[in-house]
């Protein structure tokens, strides 16, 4: 399959791999996919205490075009408030990476890590408050 | 030995794909020359030299390739390939028998062109059992007995698999259905010129050759017949009546001669090559078992052609580690590689994981593989399986002792 430069460079040299201690109360993790389906990712967020996301890793398992999608994200997510992050679409992703059409699923999983994510530090949050 | 070791240029990647084709010996290219020149006729024409010339080309090249399996060269037609030779000695069976019979029985992890000519022929009322194999991808011959009907004409079983290699047991197979009076076909794309193959001690009736996977070109195949006791074929293409009625059109005459040779070439260096892939084989698995763990070899190892290697590397998507290993051409069995996003249904049928079928690739081995490129795929696949791993959440949970299986996944 051909695929642009800007998903085979995130997949040659992803970034923001790793894990943030998963029982943090900055951090919010979302982990989706299923390995039966080939694709599993772990994407988190470490939100600082202005409400900006100021750190994101991942680790992913899955094709060339689901590293990529979560590589990406990371990048984004980077330095938005939580809602910001939210509107992450996968289309955008789908199009920045020019998925072809048979991967669109991976940026779908992507933008689905982000809200799991998301969902998982304002639970967090909420829980704290209480 | 040939002289030949090398037949890709440097700028190409390593080719370690030989069950999806086999790129063509030199020596056969050479037996082909002539045929496209100078010895242009048509094998077909009997008033003139050209005609007996090409003649010649074509009966020689058919009386090689009836070596190869022990037949008689009279029970050799020549087809396009294994897929033509699959479709018209299923379907020509079938129909030739059907006021009689109407059952055929072939096995679930053949390859396509088995299987969809058999769902073509339910679809027309006949009865297809697809027999299950067991984990190491042999059939049970208790299972196959047990399905043998008064109403089945034809046994289809593949020799050699495509995808894990593994080698039927032909021989216990054809007693079976020699036994019940019924039809024994075997699909030996990946077992001809591989592994020794004698249609009368194995007692097979039909046997599917193709031309590229055995160093000689594409577009050529045989289907042997046997004749004694005869076995009959509705043909599927019909015309000038070339082929024993079974297969009109004329003869591509260079193409023949190629098979030919390439089915020569292959008996005579069998048994040597045999050993020598054997040995990269092993060297191959243990150089990725030193440097790896939780990998996994799909298929029986000691029943299986040497060329072959079947390996899940666990935590790690296929798709992705071809991304990675760009100088290695080899295929997967993982879903993203094909367009129905399904993993390999031979890997399913054997029982492996969803999520361990996604993580297989298939190596092939073949003539011109030397050691050097061995050793230089398996240090190109111990560093990106690590790099994929160490992005890999299921290699992590792994490494923290939490089992996959408990986790509750959402299907997407």
């Amino acid at each position: 399959m051909a695929y642009s430069e800007k998903l085979i460079d995130h997949y040659e040299n992803p970034r923001n791999i790793g894990s943030f201690d998963k029982a943090a109360e900055d951090v919010g993790t979302g982990l989706v996919g299923a390995p039966a389906c080939g694709d599993v990712m772990k994407l988190q967020i470490k939100v600082g205490p202005d409400g900006l996301i100021e750190d994101a890793k991942f680790k992913t398992f899955g094709c060339g075009s689901a590293i990529a999608s979560s590589s990406l994200v990371t990048e984004w997510v980077k330095g938005k408030t939580i809602d910001e992050a939210e509107t992450i679409k996968n289309t955008d992703i789908a199009r920045h990476l020019a998925l072809p059409p048979v991967k669109i699923h991976c940026s779908v999983l992507a933008e689905d890590a982000i809200k799991a994510a998301i969902a998982d530090y304002r639970a967090k949050a909420t829980k704290k408050a209480e | 030995m040939t002289a030949i070791t090398q037949i890709r240029r440097n700028d190409q990647p390593i080719y370690l794909d030989y069950q999806a084709t086999t790129p063509m010996d030199p020596r056969v290219l050479e037996a082909m020359m002539p045929y496209f020149t100078h010895k242009f006729g048509n094998s077909g024409s009997r008033s003139h030299a050209y005609g007996w010339e090409a003649e010649e080309g074509t009966e020689k090249a058919r009386a090689q390739v009836a070596k190869l399996i022990g037949a008689d060269e009279k029970e050799v037609i020549f087809t396009s390939g294994a897929t033509e030779s699959n479709n018209l000695a299923i379907r020509g069976v079938a129909e030739f028998y059907k006021d009689r019979k109407n059952h055929i029985i072939t096995t679930v992890t053949e390859h396509k062109c088995v299987l969809d000519t058999c769902r073509h022929l339910e679809q027309q009322g006949f009865e297809v059992t697809y027999l299950p194999v067991r984990q190491d991808g042999l059939l049970d011959l208790d299972v196959l007995r047990a399905a043998i009907t008064d109403k089945t004409v034809l046994v289809s079983v593949m020799a050699v698999n495509n995808e894990i290699g593994v080698i039927q047991p032909l021989a216990e197979i054809g007693k079976i259905c020699r036994e019940k009076k019924v039809f024994f076909h075997t699909d030996a794309a990946q077992a001809a010129g591989k592994i020794p193959l004698d249609v009368e001690a194995l007692n097979i009736d039909l046997m599917s050759i193709s031309g590229h996977k055995i160093y000689g070109p594409k577009g050529i195949g045989a289907l042997y017949v046997r004749r004694k006791p005869r076995v009959r074929l509705v043909p599927m293409i019909v015309g000038g009546g070339q082929e024993r009625g079974f297969r009109s059109g004329t003869l591509p005459t260079p193409l023949c001669v190629g098979l030919g040779e390439a089915a020569e070439i292959c008996m005579k260096e069998m048994e040597a090559e045999a050993k020598r892939l054997k040995k990269l084989q092993e060297r191959m698995l243990n150089g990725l078992r030193a440097k790896l763990t939780d990998i996994v070899v799909n298929g029986d190892l000691e029943q299986r052609i040497p060329g072959n290697l079947n390996i899940s590397f666990a935590y790690v998507e296929g798709e992705s580690l071809m991304m990675g290993i760009k100088n290695l051409a080899v295929s997967s069995g993982s879903a993203c590689t094909s367009a129905s996003l399904e993993p390999s249904y031979v890997l399913r049928a054997l029982g492996v994981e969803e999520e361990m079928a996604h993580t297989s690739l298939r190596i092939g081995l073949g003539r011109f593989t030397t050691e050097h490129e061995v050793d230089t795929a398996v240090d190109e696949l111990v560093r990106h399986v690590n790099k994929l791993r160490e992005m890999s959440p299921l290699w992590e949970m792994a490494q923290e002792g939490i089992d996959i299986k408990s986790i509750e996944w959402a299907a997407h």
